[in-house]
């Protein structure tokens, strides 16, 4: 590469450098997950095997860990999406008394950092002597994810042309069949994206989760447990394997829009 | 919608009533819940009364003052390089991605689906002591012979930035993309540099998406303490440690609750000036 040639593409380089930062620790867990560790930390480089793979829940708890993470990450996803498109739908279709003061209050938890919220909930969960366990974190996840699913509903709403109902209500429809037939289509693809969001920031919180999980075990908190003791590769197995289908889902997703782009 | 239009005053309502319960119950209770705890005294074995403490926040900001000043001086360090290091590639992909947009947004995002103790993990790996940027840098006399990274605030405030890009890198994108370029171009016709039209009218243009960025950057960083436990030593640790260790290993609540109300007041603070600074009255939407 020539000077002349990078000042012209400084961007170009700039953005592969950053391309590259962002993308070598994932290198790295991927690499390691085919890691033959001699010791108890999976940090050097000691031979290749399958084994971590095929033997991807050999470590006690593992599994059950995954397990649980997958199950609060979906009743969340579902149950966040429901109440925050009910409420993205109230603030963009009405005006009304205490609009502002809503909006505040969903803005609220998106601005308070994880350790102030998963501490208050503790607080108030030990003042009511709750046991901590499967319905807190249930409660927990719930409670972070229903701002982000506002948020990214309210985004569809807004660019939402209302001439649409309009017409269909003139063509005899009904205000529920319209709902389900014009709105709920439109917006469908905002629900999905808030519930793929919410399931994501739900498998992936440790800090919240760590607070008012008690007895259970998530994923990232036997990643925490794990760390401080020995980290097997089936660890970073779990890791890449998430990474690889969430990635997959995505890209499927990208090319179906290229294609729906160029039809339209 | 309206299917609820025969009761219209009442339909936001209830449509807003079962989220709102659950953010009332959930988010604004406990944190009222917080302060109460805040203002306890007593011990784990003979358990904490209610005793309007306020000596908790004064022996909060005393003894630990250092990891206070510390979670902000990281904070603000990380998002300052996040906000350098990817507003050129937003601005690329915003203007020079073309069809591959949408790919190289997934590239910025895929980084998240590995779960954010794994991904710090691997920085601890590739900064350890052998790894191979510890070598290259000694090599080029950044770091003396013997050195370290990892274990320093270097090694946390790297960390932090990394975990925290895509939330600096998207929203700086989102504003690039709204950008009209016949208004850039306008810039050109009128004899306006390259460099000036950036300054005058590219930047000014994107400045809700910096904002953004910014806030969605520091608040998690602030309140962070994932990195400075893997990634630094006790002489780094930031008041999310210290909040940490006191819930959930000290069971000391009333210390930890009087900390972190102190760190989300100030949070709390700092982003109502910084939007009045830079005049954004629609950050809530």
């Amino acid at each position: 590469m020539s000077l002349a040639f990078v000042r012209r593409h400084v961007l170009t380089v700039w953005s592969l450098f950053f391309f590259g930062y962002l993308l070598l620790p994932i290198a790295v867990v991927a690499a390691f997950s085919f890691n033959q560790p001699r010791g108890r930390f999976n940090f050097t480089w000691e031979g290749f095997t399958w084994s971590n793979w095929t033997h991807w829940n050999a470590i006690p708890g593992i599994q059950s860990a995954v397990e649980l993470s997958l199950e609060i990450a979906l009743i969340a996803s579902i149950l966040a999406t429901g109440l925050g498109t009910l409420m993205a739908l109230a603030l963009v279709r009405y005006g009304f008394r205490g609009r502002a003061t809503t909006n505040f209050i969903v803005f609220l938890p998106l601005s308070t950092p994880e350790i102030v919220l998963g501490a208050s909930l503790l607080t108030l969960f030990l003042n009511f002597s709750t046991p901590l366990g499967f319905w807190t974190i249930l409660i927990a996840h719930v409670m972070f994810c229903v701002s982000f699913a506002v948020v990214t509903v309210k985004a569809r709403l807004v660019g939402f042309d209302r001439h649409l109902e309009e017409a269909a209500m003139d063509l005899g429809a009904n205000e529920w069949t319209t709902f389900r037939k014009v709105t709920l289509p439109l917006i469908a693809p905002a629900i999905l994206a808030a519930l793929l969001l919410c399931f994501a920031i739900s498998v992936d919180d440790f800090v919240v989760t760590y607070f008012v999980a008690g007895p259970r075990v998530t994923f990232p908190i036997f990643v925490w447990g794990a760390a401080r003791v020995a980290t097997p590769p089936q660890i970073n197995v779990i890791g890449i394997g998430f990474f690889v289908i969430a990635v997959t889902a995505m890209l499927a997703n990208v090319v179906l829009q290229n294609r729906r782009a160029q039809r339209a | 919608m309206g299917f609820l239009h025969q009761r219209r005053g009442l339909a936001p309502y209830l449509l807003l009533a079962p989220g709102m319960l659950w953010l009332a119950a959930f988010f604004l209770v406990p944190l009222g819940f917080l302060v109460y705890q805040s203002l306890q005294s007593g011990n784990i074995d003979f358990g904490y009364a209610f005793t309007w403490a306020w000596g908790n926040y004064w022996s909060a900001i005393k003894g630990y003052r250092g990891e206070f000043e510390r979670s902000f001086e990281y904070a603000g360090l990380a998002t300052v390089i996040a906000l350098v290091v990817s507003y050129p590639v937003a601005y690329w992909i915003a203007f020079r991605g073309g069809r591959w947009k949408n790919l190289l947004l997934l590239f910025i995002v895929a980084p998240f689906f590995v779960t954010y103790l794994i991904r710090t993990l691997a920085w601890e790996t590739i900064l350890s002591d052998h790894g191979f940027v510890v070598r290259l840098l000694t090599d080029i006399h950044l770091v003396s012979p013997g050195g370290r990274v990892l274990a320093t605030g270097t090694a946390v405030v790297a960390g932090i930035t990394y975990n925290f890009l895509p939330f600096m890198a998207l929203p700086l994108y989102v504003s690039l993309e709204q950008i009209d370029q016949s208004l850039v171009e306008a810039a050109g016709d009128l004899y306006a540099s390259k460099w000036i039209a950036f300054l005058r009218v590219t930047f000014p243009l994107s400045l809700p998406g910096v904002v953004a960025g910014t806030l969605l950057t520091f608040i998690p960083a602030a309140g962070d303490f994932i990195n400075a436990q893997l990634l630094g030593s006790p002489t780094s640790h930031m008041i999310g440690n210290v909040i940490n260790s006191k819930f959930n290993e000290l069971i000391d609540y009333p210390a930890a609750a009087a900390m972190s109300f102190i760190l989300m007041a100030i949070i709390l603070g700092m982003v109502l000036l910084y939007a009045r600074a830079v005049g954004t009255e629609k950050l809530t939407g």
